[in-house]
């Protein structure tokens, strides 16, 4: 692991019950990156992100936050520094935005700190920079899907880490509210400095908003770098198994996957008959 | 998801907040409102309990006694015959309704009970044992406790290698209860018909002749468990959104949870080994609570409250409803908690929550 990151992974096997998953995996997250993983179905990337996130523990090698054994640290100081945004979680019924949100203090509360001016600040505003502002005392089950994707995300703010890692944030979401959601994210990776980790399907997504990328297949990091570098299309042809041409996305100047057209449709529009 | 509703979403009362220095509690009013009207109704419904019965009694004659001034006989039957059945209501319903109300926040799943997880049932078939084996009433409570321990042990022994998930420990535990109800259903062909008949009104839920033998262990039970299942409250509403985001937020999940299970597990055998299974108690108390304080997540403490009442209002309605034929408890329990069920799917079917 580099010197300026705090977060990875060394001789991670990663594995459900008996189905490996990975093998010697060893990653690690620079510093103050926006870092996208992007892969394949079933190519290991959201169960890297789990252990990561310790909700998966390696049978082998190690996940290091700050160089010490992520297994080793306190629950709770982990819980301080290391935030995630699981694929799926579940709203209580009935509970409402404000009262979800402030259930992302936890790590900052006790038995006799239930609620402190700090909690109510935070909560205040993580509502605010992820836009539920207005929502606060309405209920979860009411909002749309990019509503509550932003009210999980401010309750991730609201644990107030460092470090925040988000599987899959945009599934499930129309386009324009998965740019929403991207474009959050981006905000707070600038503007508040934060560290963050994403699994994206999208390789358009990824190589627009990652400052650091991590292609993998089969278990296996492939290539990982600066998107403009990495990716290429021999290297999305290795990845993916998808002939395609790269042009230079015309609003950002990042590498824009164009699939190749199957065959008998290269030719120009076909007449309406 | 659910349509858009054309009214105005209703906005939930905020939390009040104390703070001195650093400490700081925070509560609803509401529930506050709900805790204190189930204990003023607690107390009510106790008085009129007390008064009632062959040797009526006037609320100022019991009040009369509770504090000492009654006469021999009216210190008899309060002291030894009504109070602790009274006492032992109360204990049975808070520790239903606490066992229910854990139970459903740790499965995620408002079938979460007791009695559907099969340690009811449990209990039960560990009663029957007794009745068959011809033994007395307090080996009768104690095997009950102890079958209702052994089921939680098997549901977390066949469920919990897996994480103790909510649908799987659903699942089971109905397997569980399928299981245990044919034992039960053998084992009662297999005992004496006297001893049948005194095992059927047990397996009905009864609070008769209980006294402070029942009401003692169960109080005990109440005050060793309070206390770790109100310090876990808070770790359990995080849990309810989900074992990866309560992993983040830094609660120990599995920990808590078998912590919790076997909690829940304890308060349900103990109130079964005191006064039978009684029926829907558990399942129905935190749901009445929760809606009751418009609060999502645990609501232990309403729940208990709700329980307490609940179930002392239905032995009341049990001795007083028929005149001159006193119904076992569980029957009212049975009948109203389950119409409560079928009217809140009815409901919860048209808000297309269910």
């Amino acid at each position: 692991m580099t010197e300026d990151s705090r977060l990875g992974g060394v001789g991670l096997t990663l594995a459900y019950e008996r189905r490996v998953v990975a093998r010697d995996l060893s990653v690690a997250v620079p510093d103050r990156s926006f870092t996208v993983v992007i892969g394949p179905n079933a190519c290991g990337k959201s169960t890297l992100l789990r252990a990561l996130a310790r909700t998966l523990r390696p049978t082998a090698g190690t996940v290091l936050l700050d160089g010490r054994d992520i297994h080793s640290l306190r629950s709770r100081e982990v819980a301080r520094t290391l935030g995630l945004l699981p694929q799926s979680s579940v709203a209580p019924e009935g509970i409402t935005v404000a009262d979800l949100v402030a259930r992302g203090r936890y790590p900052h509360q006790g038995l006799l700190r239930q609620w402190s001016t700090q909690d109510e600040q935070v909560v205040t505003a993580s509502m605010a920079a992820t836009g539920v502002g207005e929502l606060a005392h309405r209920p979860v089950d009411e909002l749309s899907g990019g509503q509550r994707q932003r009210v999980w995300i401010a309750m991730a703010l609201a644990q107030q880490t460092s470090l925040l890692l988000l599987d899959e944030p945009t599934t499930y979401l129309d386009v324009a509210h998965q740019i929403e959601v991207l474009d959050l994210c981006a905000r707070l990776h600038e503007e508040q400095g934060r560290t963050l980790v994403a699994v994206l399907h999208d390789l358009h997504h990824a190589a627009r908003y990652a400052t650091h990328l991590i292609a993998m297949r089969d278990g296996r990091v492939v290539a990982q770098g600066d998107p403009r570098e990495v990716v290429t299309a021999a290297l999305v042809e290795e990845v993916f198994g998808l002939p395609c041409r790269i042009v230079e996305d015309p609003e950002t100047g990042t590498p824009l996957v164009v699939p190749r057209a199957r065959r008998g449709r290269q030719s120009g529009p076909v007449a309406a008959g | 998801m659910s349509r858009a509703r054309a009214t105005a979403a209703p906005t939930r009362p905020p939390a009040r907040v104390v703070r001195i220095g650093t400490r700081s509690v925070r509560w609803r009013g509401r529930s506050l409102v709900v805790g204190l009207g189930a204990t003023a109704l607690a107390v009510v419904l106790g008085v009129l309990a007390i008064g009632g019965g062959d040797y009526p009694m006037s609320p100022t004659d019991v009040l009369r006694t509770l504090t000492g001034g009654g006469s021999a006989a009216e210190d008899f039957i309060v002291g030894e015959l009504r109070l602790p059945r009274l006492v032992t209501a109360l204990a049975v319903g808070a520790a239903l309704a606490l066992s229910g109300a854990v139970l459903q926040s740790l499965v995620r799943n408002p079938l979460g009970s007791p009695d559907v997880l099969g340690v009811t049932q449990g209990a039960a078939t560990g009663a029957l044992i007794v009745v068959v084996a011809g033994g007395g009433t307090l080996l009768l409570s104690g095997a009950a406790l102890l079958g209702g321990l052994a089921t939680g042990l098997l549901l977390w022994a066949v469920a919990g290698r897996h994480g103790l998930h909510g649908y799987r420990l659903v699942l089971v535990g109905i397997g569980t209860t399928a299981i245990l109800t044919g034992v039960n259903g053998w084992l009662l062909t297999r005992a004496p018909l006297m001893d049948a008949a005194r095992a059927v009104l047990w397996l009905t839920g009864s609070l008769d002749g209980r006294g402070w033998a029942q009401a003692v262990p169960l109080l005990g039970l109440l005050a060793l468990l309070t206390p770790v299942v109100v310090g876990t409250a808070r770790a359990l509403s995080v849990i309810e959104l989900g074992d990866d985001t309560a992993t983040a937020l830094g609660v120990p999940v599995s920990l808590v949870r078998q912590l919790l299970l076997g909690a829940a597990v304890l308060l349900a055998a103990g109130a079964a080994a005191a006064a039978g299974p009684v029926s829907f108690v558990a399942l129905v108390a935190p749901h009445l609570a929760r809606r009751l304080t418009r609060v999502p997540g645990p609501n232990l403490a309403a729940a208990a409250a709700t329980g307490a009442v609940l179930l002392l209002a239905a032995d009341l309605a049990a001795q007083r409803a028929i005149d001159g034929h006193q119904l076992p408890v569980g029957v009212v329990t049975g009948l109203v908690g389950g119409a409560y069920l079928v009217w809140l799917l009815a409901a919860q079917g048209r808000a297309a929550r269910i």
